[in-house]
């Protein structure tokens, strides 16, 4: 898809189709509509509670977030009704804002079983994001913010999704630890091969924008109340809720 | 340590049922055996000096103390599990005496076995004298060829000394017909440890339990941990409880539910009475099908002194973490074995403060019933819905599944454990 341009259906890593979501009998997304297309990478924006981390579990298949409506198709496969390991096959992988803590079940271990790659090869990645420390550890027990980023990273690293969600991947993260992480989501996504080359797509969730300065997007989306209400240059969009919050989307009526 | 005299009536089968217990018949782990098929008493025998294995009939005609430990935490006219007991003219069971300062560290291991439709009832005795260590594996199971009906009534009678510890881990492998009512208690004196451990994951038709701990010894300590998984049909209606009577005492109540269609109550109980007592209540339950966990929990403080806490969970959390797990690719099978594995170390954790009764006691030895796969403690039967090894699922380590983009992607291993 060329920016702007229109959605060619040959190249599209993601189709979500008239998609109504309901969450405990309450209905939370109301006709989402979004295309991302071979080696994109889109932003969700919008206020707190208004859907966008529903819309992620949702497209990972999580139980619990009911379609009503609607389909979500993934490289030309409709994957509505797949458990959510299938879509990971698949290649879809995504990083958690608040991932459970499991105790007994060690990081290194975890790592092996998901990637069936050796200990050298899982130590390699994980200096990259100076987890090799972690790997005996158990699954994020006692880490801390910016620990569990760079956990969920490696674990996206090893499993070298096609297509990554990312929900917040700034939350909670000092300064330093922003550049490791936004460089390490930029390889995930092919940001360092040139634009023909480039295969990964992405679909990011963020407040502040920082981590757009690492990575360069090709849309955005604005998310009201269990809607996408309009599309445009990410960081045009965030600047405009920076100067005047997300008062004109909410009574937007486009 | 010879092997024990095993009568020829057993089948290949119920051999089987009794490894799946705990039950190891070459005695190549095990200090002292004790066998009873329905009412018949087959062996009982201890290599280990210092600790005597006999039947109750003989115990209580060999010492004349015994009948003060007899029928004394656990009272005759407690209910009618308890009076039928009492009521039976040759009494059948077991008698465990750790003498003072004695140690053993393989186990002794009792076994009680039902062949046939009817009631088994036996009446046990265990007693760790002081400074003594003492450790049972008591392994409960009936034979295939049970058909309908069938019952096991079971007091047990536990004596922890000054300075002793007793560790007494029971597997149950009943019948789908077959009703179990253990009746239990257990008297602990200072510096005491008691430690039950409790699993059953086989189909049974009912189990009705409630042991109660007594530590009215300063710094007695007791602990009991349960796993159970409910199969449809299976009600599991299970209890511990705690009575922290003297200066000092604490109690950790640990129960992992799992409900594959059946249902469990998990009843708990800590009592603190006495200043500078602690006792925690724990119930963590995933329901994999629908099913019942009611878990209730229950603490009573009486004192400024003593500090309870009780916590339940059920459901939703272990299903979280499974999604986890899947979201990294794993089988929705290979997650679920994970999280019960971790359920299961949890519990081993719990029942090992010495670290004495660690894995050397199961992991040693292959488990002729088990699933095969070696993080898989206890003896897990033959479920693959409950433990899937790469070996019985017939799946290579690694597997290669072309990805719809043509790129051959790495499925992960089923084996996540070493």
């Amino acid at each position: 898809m060329l920016p702007g341009g229109q959605y060619n259906p040959g190249t599209a890593m993601l189709d979500v189709k008239d998609l109504h979501v309901e969450v405990g009998g309450k209905k939370i997304l109301h006709d989402i509509n979004l295309q991302i297309g071979e080696g994109e990478t889109h932003v969700l924006m919008g206020p707190n509670g208004s859907g966008k981390s529903t819309l992620l579990m949702t497209i990972m298949g999580f139980s619990g977030f009911t379609v009503t409506q609607g389909s979500i198709r993934f490289k030309g496969k409709d994957v509505t009704g797949l458990p959510v390991n299938e879509r990971a096959k698949m290649g879809m992988g995504i990083m958690f804002q608040r991932p459970p803590t499991i105790s007994g079940l060690k990081l290194g271990k975890l790592l092996t079983a998901a990637s069936g790659e050796t200990k050298e090869e899982i130590e390699t990645y994980a200096k990259a994001v100076n987890m090799e420390r972690f790997l005996e550890r158990d699954i994020n027990k006692g880490f801390s913010g910016g620990e569990i980023k760079r956990s969920e990273i490696l674990q996206l690293s090893v499993q070298h999704p096609d297509f990554v969600m990312l929900d917040e991947p700034e939350s909670g993260v000092d300064l330093e630890n922003i550049s490791l992480i936004g460089t390490t989501i930029g390889k995930l996504l092919d940001k360092d091969k040139h634009i023909v080359h480039r295969k990964k797509s992405g679909l990011i969730i963020t407040h502040t924008g920082f981590i757009l300065d690492y990575i360069d997007t090709n849309q955005g989306h604005m998310m009201c109340d269990g809607m996408i209400k309009c599309h445009g240059a990410a960081r045009e969009m965030l600047k405009e809720i920076r100067e005047r919050g997300y008062k004109e989307c909410l009574e937007c009526s486009k | 340590m010879q092997q024990v005299n095993v009568p020829g009536s057993l089948t290949a089968e119920d051999r089987e049922r009794m490894a799946q217990v705990g039950i190891d018949l070459a005695m190549t782990s095990r200090c002292g055996s004790y066998l009873q098929l329905n009412q018949e008493v087959a062996h009982a025998t201890c290599s280990e000096s210092g600790i005597e294995v006999m039947s109750i009939a003989d115990a209580l005609e060999h010492y004349d103390w015994l009948k003060d430990h007899y029928w004394k935490v656990v009272a005759k006219d407690k209910d009618e599990v308890t009076k039928y007991v009492a009521a039976q003219k040759n009494p059948r069971g077991y008698v465990i005496i750790g003498r003072k300062g004695s140690k053993n560290i393989l186990p002794v291991q009792a076994c009680l076995f039902l062949g046939r439709e009817q009631i088994q009832h036996v009446h046990n005795i265990i007693i760790a004298e002081e400074n003594a260590e003492l450790h049972i594996v008591s392994g409960c199971a009936s034979g295939k060829h049970v058909g309908k009906g069938g019952a096991h009534y079971g007091i047990s009678e536990f004596y922890v000394g000054k300075n002793a510890k007793i560790s007494f881990t029971m597997i149950h492998t009943w019948g789908e017909e077959i009703e179990v009512y253990p009746r239990s208690a257990a008297a602990v004196e200072e510096n005491g440890t008691f430690l039950s451990n409790y699993v059953c994951m086989q189909p049974v038709k009912k189990v009705q339990m409630y042991p109660t701990a007594t530590l009215s010894g300063e710094r007695s300590v007791a602990r009991f941990s349960s796993v159970v998984i409910a199969s449809p049909g299976s009600l599991l209606d299970l209890g511990s409880r705690a009575i922290l009577a003297a200066r000092g005492t604490s109690a950790e109540l640990v129960t992992r539910a799992i409900t594959r269609g059946g249902t469990i109550i998990s009843r708990g109980e800590i009592q603190g009475n006495v200043d500078g007592t602690r006792g925690h209540l724990e119930c963590r339950g995933l329901i994999l099908k629908d099913g019942l966990i009611h878990a209730i929990p229950e603490i009573h403080g009486s004192v400024v002194g003593t500090e309870l806490s009780h916590e339940a969970a059920v459901g939703k959390i272990a299903q979280e973490e499974i999604e986890y797990l899947m979201a990294r690719g794993l089988s929705e099978e290979e997650a679920t074995a994970t999280i019960h594995r971790r359920i299961r170390v949890l519990t081993r954790r719990g029942g090992t403060n010495s670290g004495r009764n660690g894995p050397g006691w199961w992991s040693t030895r292959s488990r002729p019933g088990g699933c095969g796969t070696r993080g898989c403690w206890p003896p897990c039967g033959r479920s693959p819905a409950i433990c899937l090894s790469p070996m019985r699922s017939g799946l290579p380590r690694t597997r290669t599944v072309p990805s719809p983009s043509g790129v051959a992607r790495p499925s992960p291993s089923p084996t996540l454990w070493p």
